[in-house]
């Protein structure tokens, strides 16, 4: 073996309390960070996961991001002028088919149109408001996992009845309503028509479910009492982390505002990034903690060993051989920590795995979401490695700095 | 002559002839002092080595003796680069020291001196046979087995071939010193350095390590230079250096 390797060991192994102590901090820290990491960016990724799935990607909408300006203050060139009644504008999208299809031939992925109303659905006297789609059930599956969240019936069951509907699970339970049932629907403008419930749907967030039906366009164009009115557009990329890219050229062309999931989630994202600094500050404070331990032991066995170091040195062992035996030895501790705390942090994982949650809130997740990384483990090791070099440099350059004639005096 | 010395502790598991060698490089002094001070910088500066000009030829014996606090130990520190001289210059084979940096300083011990101590100066957690092959590991010109063998034929010449497994707390001081002993010669250096080598060793075991001393330079053409305050040692060595407060007052058998 190495000589300077064999010196190492040998001094971690007297000590064996004391390095079994300085291994169990560096474990606990890499253990728990893996654990943290592994909770955080789980719970993230699911939620991320569901924003990309159940909701389309992008969706155009038949507004404009900035208010048009007036015909008399561009003829006058005004900055602002009073008393303006603003023109009125026919809802929808202009030409819905034409910017759809010139949409398709560009965009990476597929496009959908929709109509979006809001009515109240009565059934056996009860009242619910209720945000009604149009939807077109070949197109759908495209643009959102609709077709995946049917409970009961199917998209296609749309055609089968006239003004057929799919509700949310929770919108049926609320108001009493099974597939089968005839549910009449009524908008503020004083539209009604009679609807067939054909299917249940679960997207397992509350919201949606309690609070959404889907019918076809046309039975939304007539709630919204204007014939071939889309006002809405919605959109599936195929690189979700894309779309924010692609929602900003849709808005340039078509004029447009188009919403990519991003920035319809920004407050979302940006306290997952508050969050993420949250988590790796304390994942670093708990293995800068673990560090110092690692400090403490290499000072205290270069301490012990003054004499040693001396002999050493008046044989002729260079200051750097003495400074890598000491650094060595505090890479072993840390070495050791880290495989210890690969153990921890994947047992930890596991068991935070099986604790299943039965209270439903937003979603139905039953199980904590958890991400088993090989970058966690990679990085809560290397961080490990690095403070446990920095921790053993100082003390074992004060060590290689000895001046052997100093402690061989004192001890003559 | 001791029983340990009878095999012959340099030409222990060695190949090379190092008296052989010592006489390839006659003409040149083995250890040079010019002029050598040592002032130790503290609030009050003291003079440790004053003054000294010293030559020490191949397979020399010298001892160096003096009072206590004549400056005996540091006068060796300086001759084995251990310490470095305020003023003058040390020439080690006709090279300056003065010029060179830790780590030459470093290489040049490993590979020309041997020290042994007044206290033994074993590292505590390795055995006897470890504690020897150190400074061969460190030089790292053998391979692990003919380290081991070495270790082994200079212990067993030393007479403690079977104590070679043992860590020094499970030896006796004269053991210990002896094992000392080997650890100096094995790297085959041509210069043993030894600082009170018998002070802290009972009489028998004092003469035993003088004889392993004097039997390095009879019969393995060494030089030795032992500090001792042992007048009686002292009388038996060929050279006697004498030093009063950190100068040279006698060279006497020169």
């Amino acid at each position: 073996m190495n000589l300077v390797l064999d010196i190492a060991l040998t001094h971690v192994r007297a000590r064996t309390r004391q390095t079994l102590v300085a291994v169990a901090g560096v474990m606990t820290g890499v253990g728990f960070s893996i654990m943290m990491a592994a909770l955080m960016e789980g719970s993230q990724a699911d939620f991320m996961r569901q924003l990309i799935d159940a909701l389309p990607h992008i969706t155009v909408s038949d507004e404009r991001r900035e208010v048009p300006s007036q015909p008399a203050e561009a003829a006058y060139a005004a900055v602002q002028m009073h008393g303006l009644t603003p023109e009125t504008r026919r809802r929808g999208i202009k030409n819905p088919m034409a910017t759809l299809a010139s949409l398709e031939r560009w965009v990476p992925g597929a496009v959908a149109p929709s109509v979006q109303t809001k009515a109240i659905l009565r059934y056996a006297g009860r009242d619910v408001a209720a945000s009604v789609t149009g939807i077109d059930p070949h197109r759908e599956p495209k643009v959102s996992a609709l077709a995946r969240q049917m409970r009961q019936g199917s998209l296609p069951a749309l055609y089968r009845a006239t003004n057929a509907m799919i509700l949310g699970d929770r919108l049926a339970e609320k108001i009493g309503a099974r597939v089968g049932a005839n549910i009449t629907v009524q908008t503020s403008d004083g539209a009604r028509l009679n609807a067939q419930v054909v299917g249940l749907f679960h997207a397992g967030v509350r919201q949606v479910d309690e609070s959404t039906a889907y019918v076809l366009i046309k039975t939304a164009q007539v709630l919204a009492q204007q014939t071939g009115l889309v006002n809405e557009i919605r959109g599936r990329v195929s690189d979700p982390m894309a779309a924010r890219a692609v929602a900003q050229r849709i808005e340039r062309e078509t004029g447009y505002k188009a919403v990519s999931w991003q920035e319809a989630h920004e407050d979302l994202l940006s306290a997952f990034v508050i969050r993420n600094v949250i988590m790796y500050t304390v994942v670093g404070a708990i293995l800068l903690v673990a560090s110092f331990g690692t400090y403490n032991i290499i000072s205290t066995i270069t301490h012990e060993k003054t004499r040693d170091i001396a002999i050493l040195k008046s044989l002729g062992l260079h200051e750097t051989t003495v400074r890598r035996i000491f650094v060595i030895e505090a890479l072993l501790i840390g070495t050791a920590g880290a495989l210890a705390g690969w153990v921890l942090g994947y047992a930890l994982t596991a068991a935070l795995g099986t604790i299943e949650f039965k209270v439903s809130g937003i979603t139905d997740m039953t199980r904590l979401p958890l991400i088993y990384a090989p970058a966690h483990y990679a990085v809560a090791a290397a961080v490990a490695l690095a403070s446990s070099l920095v921790a053993g440099f100082f003390p074992a350059r004060k060590a290689a700095r000895l001046f052997p004639v100093d402690i061989i005096r004192g001890a003559t | 002559m001791s029983e340990a010395t009878q095999n012959g502790p340099v030409a222990a598991g060695s190949g090379r002839a190092s008296a052989g060698n010592e006489r390839s490089r006659a003409g040149v002094p083995l250890i040079e002092a010019r002029a050598v001070t040592r002032i130790l910088a503290e609030v009050v500066p003291t003079t440790l080595v004053r003054d000294v000009d010293l030559t020490i030829g191949a397979n020399e014996f010298v001892a160096i003796t003096g009072p206590s606090g004549s400056g005996k130990s540091s006068l060796l520190y300086l001759l084995g680069l251990l310490d470095v001289p305020t003023a003058g210059e040390v020439r080690i084979r006709g090279k300056a020291t003065s010029a060179m940096d830790e780590d030459e300083r470093a290489s040049t011990r490993l590979a020309t001196i041997g020290f042994v101590f007044q206290f033994h100066f074993l590292l505590p957690e390795f055995s006897a046979r470890d504690n020897v092959m150190l400074p061969m590991r460190a030089l790292g010109t053998m391979s692990l087995q003919r380290m081991q063998e070495r270790a082994d034929a200079l212990l067993g010449a030393l007479g403690l071939a079977e104590h070679a497994g043992k860590r020094p707390d499970q030896l006796s001081g004269g053991q210990r010193q002896r094992v000392a002993v080997a650890r100096a010669l094995a790297n085959e250096p041509p210069l043993i350095l030894a600082d009170e080598p018998t002070g802290s060793l009972d009489s028998k075991s004092s003469e035993q390590v003088f004889e392993i001393l004097r039997d390095l330079v009879a019969r393995h053409g060494k030089t030795v230079v032992a500090v001792t305050h042992d007048l009686g040692i002292a009388a038996r060595i060929g050279r006697r250096i004498q030093l009063a407060d950190g100068a040279i007052v006698a060279d006497e058998g020169n």
